[in-house]
């Protein structure tokens, strides 16, 4: 079973190093005409109006996708972003500008005459947010179906995936971090953590995009959370930030600073850990893979893939270890927000 | 598109797409998802503790049980013990009217057979009287006519009553 998966594995990663052999074409070649693995990792890292999956020669096999502008003269407008392309080599450019608008080589929108102007496109991320929302909805409804259908039976089909996460995070994350008050924000941890947890899972797919790696994401995450901690945080809660107790009024300046400024390190801790985590795996992938085309040998060919393998198996662990410490950090910032504290106990 | 900033498109689209995932959710998953897992744990410990109880009926029955059968079974040695008396008396009472019945009967017979031996003594002695005064009415007669004859006939009787 093992050597299955082990060779089943291997060959996935040989699949995952051809295409990205052609994708290492379309980064960006230095002037010596060699590849350069920075450009090469960081297009696949970060966002982009058109979703690059691979070459064939010189041909970029892509999916163009929506530009969506709005500028307060102009009003919303949509384009392709095609549009917005050198039709050969795929490069964005000022000099592609298509309707007084462009997006530059490093994808920022801007007007010809110099206006301001939004960008709402439905990017690679956006695109790939929606397929994610599509399979955890398609998931979770199935399973809530099965219960719908046969009432209060054991776990069926996707059902018997998704009821066993349902009461880890019910029983081990929301009761044990939040305490007696939990059931009000289950339903937002749980839809946090398969959000996260697929997002994570499909972003290790190739030419899959980066979607919880990016910091836009793991920003609007963290905000969130920071917002429900503060929305429901408590008298204790507030006084414990405002008029620290058990703290001599000669510190007590210093420690309300110290407790403000703790309120929004808490959510910038979390956005920040599940970007670099992912981030970063998908780096060390991208770096190994860029090794074959560094070196041109087949001896670093078959250790790169192995490695490759080996780093995409953690990373299997790390989808979900980072899935389940967001949601955790985030149950516990809610219960101590929430928690009814004894101040006779030190601190 | 940078990769420490953060695109305001895309802040606004997680925002939209997070926030429609949560509500579709909640209302169509989560809620009652999380209700019919309540109901079921519920149900689960409610069969459980409907088990433990029907346990503990089973014991208390068959502790009812048993104590009902130590109960009969003393009653059944007491009724022994009394049916075992009550006969070993009967016998004891029968055996008494038997041998009291016994002497009363050999009372009566031996008084029976006195009666009959007097009443049987009584008729012998009447009947040799009477036999005594025919004989000697007889020998008186003869007597008178022949002294030979007389002897004779003495005789005769005399054989006459041996035969008798």
């Amino acid at each position: 079973m093992t050597r299955k998966i082990l060779v089943l594995s291997l060959l996935l990663s040989a699949f995952l190093l051809n295409f990205s052999a052609v994708a290492f074409a379309a980064g960006s070649e230095t002037e010596e005409g060699k590849e350069d693995p920075t450009g090469f990792i960081m297009h696949h890292i970060k966002d982009s109006h058109e979703w690059h999956f691979f070459n064939i020669g010189h041909t970029h096999i892509t999916l163009p996708l929506p530009v969506i502008t709005y500028a307060s003269d102009r009003g919303l407008e949509f384009y392709k972003s095609s549009d917005f392309q050198n039709h050969e080599t795929h490069k964005f450019g000022k000099e592609y500008a298509h309707n007084g608008i462009y997006i530059d080589e490093h994808e920022h929108l801007g007007r010809v005459d110099g206006g301001s102007i939004l960008d709402f496109s439905i990017t690679k991320n956006v695109a790939m947010m929606l397929i994610v929302i599509a399979l955890v909805l398609y998931l979770v409804l199935s399973a809530a179906n099965h219960y719908k259908k046969n009432g209060a039976v054991a776990p069926k089909g996707a059902a018997s995936i998704i009821e066993p996460i349902v009461i880890f995070v019910r029983d081990e994350i929301a009761q044990k971090a939040i305490g007696p008050k939990y059931m009000k924000f289950v339903p937002y941890l749980l839809t946090l953590f398969f959000f996260i947890w697929i997002g994570n899972l499909l972003g290790l797919l190739p030419g899959a995009a980066n979607l919880t790696g990016n910091i836009a994401v793991t920003f609007t995450l963290a905000m969130l959370t920071f917002i429900i901690v503060n929305v429901n945080g408590n008298k204790d809660y507030w006084k414990h930030v405002f008029a620290t107790p058990g703290v001599p009024v000669a510190l007590l300046p210093i420690i309300v600073v110290v407790e403000f400024i703790g309120l929004f390190t808490k959510p910038f801790a979390l956005m920040v850990r599940l970007f670099v985590a992912i981030t970063a795996g998908h780096i060390v992938i991208l770096a190994f893979i860029a090794l074959v085309f560094i070196f041109e040998s087949y001896a670093i060919g078959v250790v790169s893939t192995l490695m490759v393998t080996f780093i995409n198996m953690i990373e299997l662990l790390v989808a979900t270890i980072q899935a389940y410490v967001f949601t955790l950090f985030t149950a516990m910032y809610i219960g101590g927000a929430v928690a009814e504290h004894h101040h006779d106990d030190h601190h | 598109m940078d990769l420490i900033i953060p695109s305001a498109g895309l802040i606004f689209w997680q925002l939209f797409g997070f926030l429609a995932l949560l509500f579709i959710l909640i209302k169509f998953a989560w809620k009652p998802m999380l209700a019919t897992l309540a109901e079921r744990e519920a149900s689960i410990d409610g069969a459980l503790k409907a088990a433990e109880q029907a346990r503990n009926e089973m014991a208390n029955l068959k502790a009812e049980n048993e104590k009902l059968l130590q109960e009969a079974r003393l009653e059944r040695d007491t009724i022994l013990k009394k049916a075992q008396e009550a006969s070993a008396k009967m016998i004891e009472d029968a055996k008494i009217e038997a041998g009291k019945q016994g002497a009363q009967m050999i009372e009566t017979a031996k008084a029976v057979i006195e009666t009959e031996k007097k009443a049987a003594l009584t008729e012998v002695k009447n009947q040799v009287a009477a036999l005594t005064l025919e004989v000697t009415e007889k020998l008186l007669r003869k007597k008178l006519a022949d002294e030979k004859a007389q002897k004779e006939l003495v005789d005769e009787f005399v054989k006459d009553i041996k035969l008798n």
